[in-house]
């Protein structure tokens, strides 16, 4: 039949097929813009973990230098060990192990003090403190190679740059180097970086005090937000009457989830910092701003694991005789649960990772230790990413990449959790 | 201490009612709790609530603002040398005879004749007090507990409705909570209008709001030249505008081309995979990004911008050369085309929740049509999911606006007005963040512009927020 066909359907079935070409011409190039917007989202996402672990993986390694040190009777007196100049003597004797001596001014025990921590004067001063016996023997101590002194063993320094723009000179990376080769240095994982706190030497600084601090401000922000935000969910979708306060209430919710997190901030410093007198910079009150940030969140997440519970189980529940808060309690709940701590997770997840309303309550300061409580100075890990990006030294910047990755790894933890439980428990009605 | 020894007892107290009660009830139903109105906790948790709830409220009380009122009932007659001490000696002063009095540290001042004196005076009074209201708290406490048992614990009978009176309690506490959220809204809005209204007190609005200088510096003496700073944040807009409209031109084509990708195209194991993974894109801090972005990207731009300028340097385009030499690091492309690359996830999963809201029947009523699947998508389904795509758009903006950390950290300091991308400008934001980290006095202009800025912040990102949801209300078409 088709043969058949009249001409004006063959010129149409022509026009058709010229057009056509076009047409898959058009939806290919549709697909592939598609395909290019998913492949750029995702090279993003690469650089950016990438980069990050390309700075910050070096973090993880640290050089410490092993030097026997002669208590030099002459120069460290046992009744002011405390007013004794360790740093001096070490860098004197290592200056002896490299076959110089120090000049009259003092210039070079100085550089050498540059490229050795002065941890390893600490840790002789407490040892000589401790048993004072020791003044006179000799004592092998173990200390990280200052931060600059690392960057020359990890490449970041280098000989080709001109000796005024790096801020090691020819000297002392001669010194590095035969401290190297005579086997003083050694490498390793940096266990100092997660066990040490916030310190103004690169080299002794580590993440444990904004650790230590991010999980008592979430544990704070947890007891709030989670029980008052579960109950708040519970009440508007189980219990309160359709009218005009429980709209008032929905409307709200929805709004405070859009607010700024800075807004959250400013709230935190004018009614927690400045009219209840919270102290500044405690995980108390950086507890409760994000708690505050969370709630919406919170309440959002918990109604819709509410919602999805079909209402048959209800029915039933106050068919045998249940009362409402009987049946909420002992049925909806519980089979709420899953969603409602994945919910829960991921915004907590999102705390974690919160800096700007943390720096409107004054948690930007310096804490050089663990927290002493909930109400004593603290910092958190994503602060602590913000002070050290800001410091000028360059080595806290492989440092920063360092607590990026640290915080990284908590974040995908906790997502990860939220992700298995919603697997594990998720039900389908 | 006492005030915490107390709620532990009072616990106690209130847990030993609880059983009581319970058994009380069940002896009166001869040990059957078929005979009883409710199950038997429900008794022994209506007394343990009457017992337990006012008494720990006055404890909390008392251990929340116990030491407020004390420092007001210290400060209320001070002694005549005290009143001679400047405003912040009285502060010390008085920390000092508190912590004395609490065997705590004092500061290192030192006090002598009338001044010793009046220190060991308000010790004295503030050991006195501190006594008066620890004491006074706990013995409230246990006249409130033992009221409510004197109360509640007769009431416990067979016939009585305890489970009605328990639930009533949960109801209450359910309300309290959902209260919560907008006394939240209260104390956003009121601490965000009463600092203001004392900013606007020294700035008229009119000149904040339309002024176009910003310069928020205060004289350290008054006959300073330029004592007064300007405060008008017009530039601090206009920087803010420029940032987002960057932010959604990286943003809104990226997140909306992959939405309609993993939502129309994408078989199940394509989305299985990329969904997870813009995921953690959205996942990952500001921070992080405004690391990337003043470490990586604003360096690598500075030296690709400043090599084409060394190229066009002496060739026609010699300004522009000179110019693009010397570009910084700070400029708005950095930290907006950042802020972008953070937006796509939250573009892309928005648009893909409403995309996949379209029902499948349009879809293939266009198909059967004969249309391609683009042409679906571009004449159907696009149309259709329309109000939700701009609503999720203006979502975007509102999160660009308010956003922080990248712009503090990638953006510069300095207020322009300007459309070039690749100057320096400041935004909203990163201004509340400069003035109020570190300390400052809370009387001054400078510290309480911020506030302004946070309120006009608050205000912008409402009406946007308000205004994506009026979209999605007004214009979304029901379908099935």
């Amino acid at each position: 039949m088709t043969d058949a066909a009249p001409p004006t359907s063959a010129s149409l079935r022509q026009a058709v097929e010229s057009r056509l070409k076009k047409r898959h011409a058009q939806e290919l190039r549709f697909r592939l813009y598609g395909q290019v917007a998913i492949v750029v989202a995702l090279a993003f996402l690469v650089l950016l973990v990438g980069r990050i672990v390309a700075q910050g993986y070096t973090t993880f390694i640290d050089y410490r230098v092993t030097v026997p040190v002669y208590v030099d009777p002459a120069r460290i007196h046992a009744d002011d060990i405390a007013g004794s100049n360790f740093d001096v003597m070490i860098a004197d004797q290592v200056l002896a192990r490299l076959g110089t001596k120090d000049d009259e001014f003092g210039t070079r025990s100085g550089k050498v003090m540059q490229i050795l921590s002065n941890d390893l004067g600490f840790q002789l001063l407490k040892k000589v403190r401790s048993d004072p016996g020791l003044i006179g023997k000799t004592i092998t101590v173990t200390g990280p190679v200052k931060a600059d002194g690392a960057l020359y063993y990890k490449g970041e320094i280098e000989r080709s740059t001109p000796e005024t723009e790096r801020k090691l000179d020819d000297e002392q990376l001669r010194w590095l180097d035969s401290l190297k080769a005579k086997g003083l240095v050694s490498s390793g994982f940096n266990v100092g970086f997660l066990t040490r706190s916030d310190s103004t030497e690169p080299e002794q600084a580590g993440v444990l005090g904004a650790v230590v601090g991010s999980a008592m401000m979430l544990l704070v922000t947890a007891l709030l937000a989670v029980p008052i935000g579960v109950m708040a969910a519970t009440y508007l979708e189980e219990f309160a009457p359709k009218n005009r306060w429980t709209d008032v209430i929905e409307v709200n919710i929805n709004n405070l989830a859009a607010v700024p997190s800075i807004v959250y901030g400013l709230l935190g410093l004018a009614v927690f910092i400045n009219w209840l007198h919270v102290p500044r910079s405690s995980p108390l009150v950086g507890g409760l701003v994000l708690a505050l940030m969370a709630l919406p969140t919170v309440i959002i997440a918990t109604r819709s694991a509410l919602k999805a519970v079909p209402p048959s189980i209800r029915e039933a529940a106050l068919g045998i005789g249940a009362s409402k808060t009987q049946t909420v309690f002992h049925h909806v709940l519980p089979l709420a649960m899953p969603g409602v701590m994945t919910g829960a997770i991921l915004s907590l997840a999102h705390a974690l990772g919160e800096t700007a309303p943390l720096l409107m309550i004054g948690m930007i300061s310096f804490v050089p230790g663990v927290p002493e409580g909930f109400t004593g100075a603290a910092t958190v890990l994503p602060v602590q990413v913000y002070i050290w990006e800001n410091a000028s030294e360059r080595a806290f910047h492989e440092r920063t990449a360092g607590a990026i990755m640290v915080l990284l790894v908590f974040m995908i933890t906790m997502n990860m959790a939220a992700i298995l439980l919603r697997r594990r428990f998720e039900r389908r009605w | 201490m006492l005030t915490w020894v107390a709620l532990l007892a009072l616990a106690l107290f209130s847990g030993a009612t609880f059983f009581a009660a319970r058994r009380k009830a069940l002896a009166q139903a001869d040990g059957k709790a078929v005979g009883l109105h409710s199950l038997p906790g429900y008794y022994g948790g209506f007394v343990a609530l009457w017992v337990g709830a006012p008494a720990a409220l006055v404890l909390l009380a008392i251990a929340g603002f116990g030491d407020r009122i004390e420092v007001a009932a210290l400060r209320a007659q001070p002694a005549a040398a005290v009143q001679a001490m400047s405003g912040q000696q009285q502060d010390v002063f008085f920390d000092d005879a508190r912590a004395i009095a609490e065997g705590g540290r004092p500061s290192e001042t030192i006090y002598e004749g009338a001044q010793k004196q009046a220190l060991d005076g308000t010790v004295a009074q503030a050991r006195r007090l501190g006594r008066l209201i620890g004491y006074g708290g706990v013995a409230a406490a246990a006249v409130l507990a033992l009221a409510g048992v004197f109360l509640a614990y007769p009431k416990v009978r067979p016939d009585f409705r305890a489970r009605n009176q328990v639930e009533a309690w949960i109801a209450g506490l359910f309300i309290l909570c959902s209260v919560t959220a907008v006394l939240t809204t209260v104390g956003i809005v009121g601490s965000l209008v009463w600092e203001s209204w004392r900013f606007f007190q020294a700035v008229s609005p009119i000149d904040f709001l339309f002024g176009t200088e910003w310069n928020p510096q205060i004289a350290m003496r008054s006959d300073q030249f330029a004592s007064k700073g300007a405060f008008g944040a017009v530039p601090l807009f206009a920087g803010t505008f420029l940032i987002m409209m960057i932010a959604m031109m990286v943003a809104a084509p990226v997140g909306l081309y992959s939405a309609i990708y993993l939502s129309e195209y994408a078989r199940p194991w394509t989305r299985a995979v990329v969904k997870p993974m813009l995921e953690i894109l959205a996942g990952v801090p500001t921070v992080v990004y405004g690391f990337f972005a003043a470490l990586t990207v604003g360096p690598l731009f500075r030296a690709g911008f400043n090599g084409i300028g060394a190229m066009l340097i002496g060739g026609p385009f010699d300004g522009l050369g000179q110019y693009l030499s010397q570009v910084q690091n700070q400029m708005a492309l950095v930290a907006g085309g950042v802020m972008g690359i953070m937006l796509i996830p939250f573009v892309s999963s928005l648009s893909d929740d409403i995309l996949n809201a379209v029902p499948q029947s349009l879809r293939d009523g266009s198909l059967a049509m004969g249309a391609t699947r683009s042409e679906t998508v571009k004449n159907v389904v696009l149309p259709a999911a329309l109000p939700g795509i701009m609503a999720a758009l203006l979502l975007a903006v509102s999160r660009a606006v308010g956003e922080t950390m990248i712009v503090t950290m990638a953006a510069g300091l300095q207020a322009k007005t300007t459309i070039n991308p690749l100057d320096t400008v400041t935004t909203v934001t990163v201004q509340i963040v400069t003035l109020l980290t570190g300390d400052q006095e809370f009387d001054s202009p400078k510290t309480l512009s911020a506030f302004g800025l946070g309120l006009t912040l608050f205000c912008v990102t409402l009406l946007l927020n308000i205004v994506a949801l009026r979209i999605v209300q007004k214009y979304r078409e029901q379908y099935d």
